[in-house]
């Protein structure tokens, strides 16, 4: 099978959900390794092929738990661009899409649930879902940890939990994160001091493509720092707590700058919206940077007739593997910046509500 | 401006770095970069791990043998541990446990799991975790001098009691609880 984006229904990219207008997507990744293997810090290819084969037969007893249909793509057998489109769906890690000689990624039609295996970890689940749903990603999540765990025995100690590879993910193993939308507070020059406070309470926050990048087109990730000690429902009401915090704080940013200063906002936003729907050529930066000016607008009601999912669809599909992958083809630099420009006049065309008069 | 590498044809790729403060930058014509798509698709990540490696290294072991220990089921060095941040097997945790529970203590504030426990190699851990709660009951009503509640609860941590018992025995002697292969 082939992974195409765009064609290949990708659920969070939908939008929808819970304060959707702010939060892209709540994910709940759980850590789980095999009692009877090495991690796969020193796991043989031959022993990392086992361990595949072993998940294969889980895969068939998950499309038979009623969890939908799954099935097991092999690093190796993807090439290196379905590898890049995974991590810009935010699918695998960019790590993982490295790892041909024991990778493999375990995915359900509708890209809601991703199972790495033998990235950091043996198996890492994942649950991906628009807005803020992390309880809904938690109930998907140990369900599907259930199944696998009906199967394979899991390292597992009674006080430290499950035994991860490295100890920032012990005892629950659980990362709970979701994808915020912050352009009011970066505006309001918010964002780095509230940001900034995030360890105090044991989370931490990084860019659009996790660790180490940066938050293109004012998106952050939030997550829980802490693993151990707490349960799986406390971490989430935790982080639920503190994202709704950061959700109030971004509103009442948003409502002041258009108090202060609606010319400017409005000016800013329509800038966006006629580049976006008229410029010939565009980098990813750029686009990314006009997107989220164009959401924006449409959350202050600037562009009302512009639906909002398209920015979630649009900061994916104008990532360059998505773009090469629609093209059906290698694209060098200007031909991607040509391709990129065209998507976002189609797709904004193509998103425009109908107008009742 | 000429691409850093051939120094022939335009750069058009502009990269900045900031590795520990310190800034470089580089530019490269697309054919240069698209040489090195690997590296610049994937750039060199600030993860945590490098964060917990810093952790290690700052830790001074008390004993200087420390360094040279080794986790007998994989062969795993605790230097190593220090270097990476990363354990090789689930044994490390077993092995290095005297060197791990402060640092636990750093990254972690706590060391003791109370979240969810797998129910099929946890099983056990669910009766010692009832059992626990069941006593902590007992001394509760035994303190209000309420002398029925206290034998009901007594009954039923005997009863738990022999099932944890009866369940090692099993475990002692029916080996392997899982699916996976043996080693």
């Amino acid at each position: 099978m082939t992974v195409t984006p765009g064609a290949q229904r990708v659920r969070w990219m939908e939008g929808g959900g819970p304060a959707a207008d702010l939060v892209l997507s709540s994910r709940i990744r759980l850590a789980r390794n095999l009692e009877d293997y090495p991690f796969p810090t020193l796991l043989g290819p031959e022993q990392g092929q086992e361990i595949i084969q072993l998940m294969e037969d889980v895969t068939r007893h998950l499309s038979a738990s009623g969890l939908g249909r799954f099935e097991l793509l092999r690093m190796a057998d993807l090439s290196p661009l379905d590898r890049r489109v995974l991590v810009e769906q935010h699918l695998i890690s960019p790590q993982h899409a490295r790892n041909a000689a024991t990778g493999a990624v375990i995915l359900n039609e509708d890209r809601s649930i991703s199972i790495m295996v033998n990235e950091e970890d043996h198996l890492r689940i994942q649950c991906l879902l628009g807005g803020l749903q992390l309880h809904e990603a938690w109930a998907v999540a140990t369900r599907v940890d259930d199944v696998i765990e009906a199967h394979v025995r899991y390292a597992f100690d009674e006080e430290r939990g499950y035994l991860t590879t490295c100890p920032t993910n012990l005892g629950t193993g659980i990362r709970a994160s979701v994808m915020v939308h912050l352009p009011g507070l970066v505006l309001a020059q918010q964002a780095g001091r509230l940001l900034s406070q995030l360890g105090k309470v044991g989370m931490v926050v990084r860019g659009l493509y996790g660790e180490g990048t940066e938050a293109l087109g004012n998106v952050f990730q939030v997550s829980n720092q802490i693993t151990l000690g707490p349960a799986e429902e406390e971490l989430i009401d935790n982080l639920m707590g503190f994202t709704r915090q950061l959700l109030d704080q971004e509103r009442s940013a948003r409502e002041r700058l258009y108090r202060e200063n609606e010319d400017g906002l409005k000016d800013r936003v329509m800038r966006a919206y006629g580049l976006l729907t008229n410029a010939w050529t565009m980098s990813s930066e750029e686009a990314i940077r006009l997107l989220s000016d164009l959401r924006l607008g449409i959350d202050l009601n600037v562009l009302s007739h512009v639906r909002p999912e398209v920015f979630n669809e649009l900061i994916v599909l104008t990532r360059p593997a998505c773009l090469q992958k629609l093209a059906g083809k290698e694209l060098d630099a200007r031909e991607r910046d040509l391709r990129r420009a065209r998507l976002i006049r189609e797709r904004i065309a193509a998103s425009l509500r109908k107008t009742t008069q | 401006m000429l691409c850093d590498e051939c120094g022939q044809r335009k750069a058009t790729v502009h990269l900045t770095q900031i590795v520990n403060g310190k800034k470089t930058e580089r530019h490269l014509c697309a054919h240069c970069a698209q040489r090195h798509e690997h590296e610049l698709f994937f750039e060199p990540q600030f993860s945590i791990h490098n964060l917990l490696a810093g952790l290690l290294e700052g830790w001074q072991p008390p004993a200087g043998t420390v360094q040279d220990l080794r986790c007998s089921r994989c062969g795993l060095r605790y230097r190593e541990f220090a270097r990476t941040g990363l354990l090789g097997c689930s044994h490390c945790y077993r092995e290095f446990r005297h060197q791990l529970e402060p640092v636990l203590r750093r990254i972690q504030g706590q060391v003791r799991h109370s979240g969810k426990v797998p129910s099929r190699a946890g099983a056990q851990v669910q009766l010692g975790r009832q059992l626990e709660q069941l006593r902590a009951r007992l001394r509760e009503a035994v303190a209000r001098e309420e002398y029925e509640e206290a034998a009901r609860l007594r009954d039923q941590i005997r009863a738990l009691e022999q099932r944890l018992r009866a369940g090692e025995d099993r475990a002692g002697a029916g080996g392997s609880r899982g699916g996976a292969p043996g080693r």
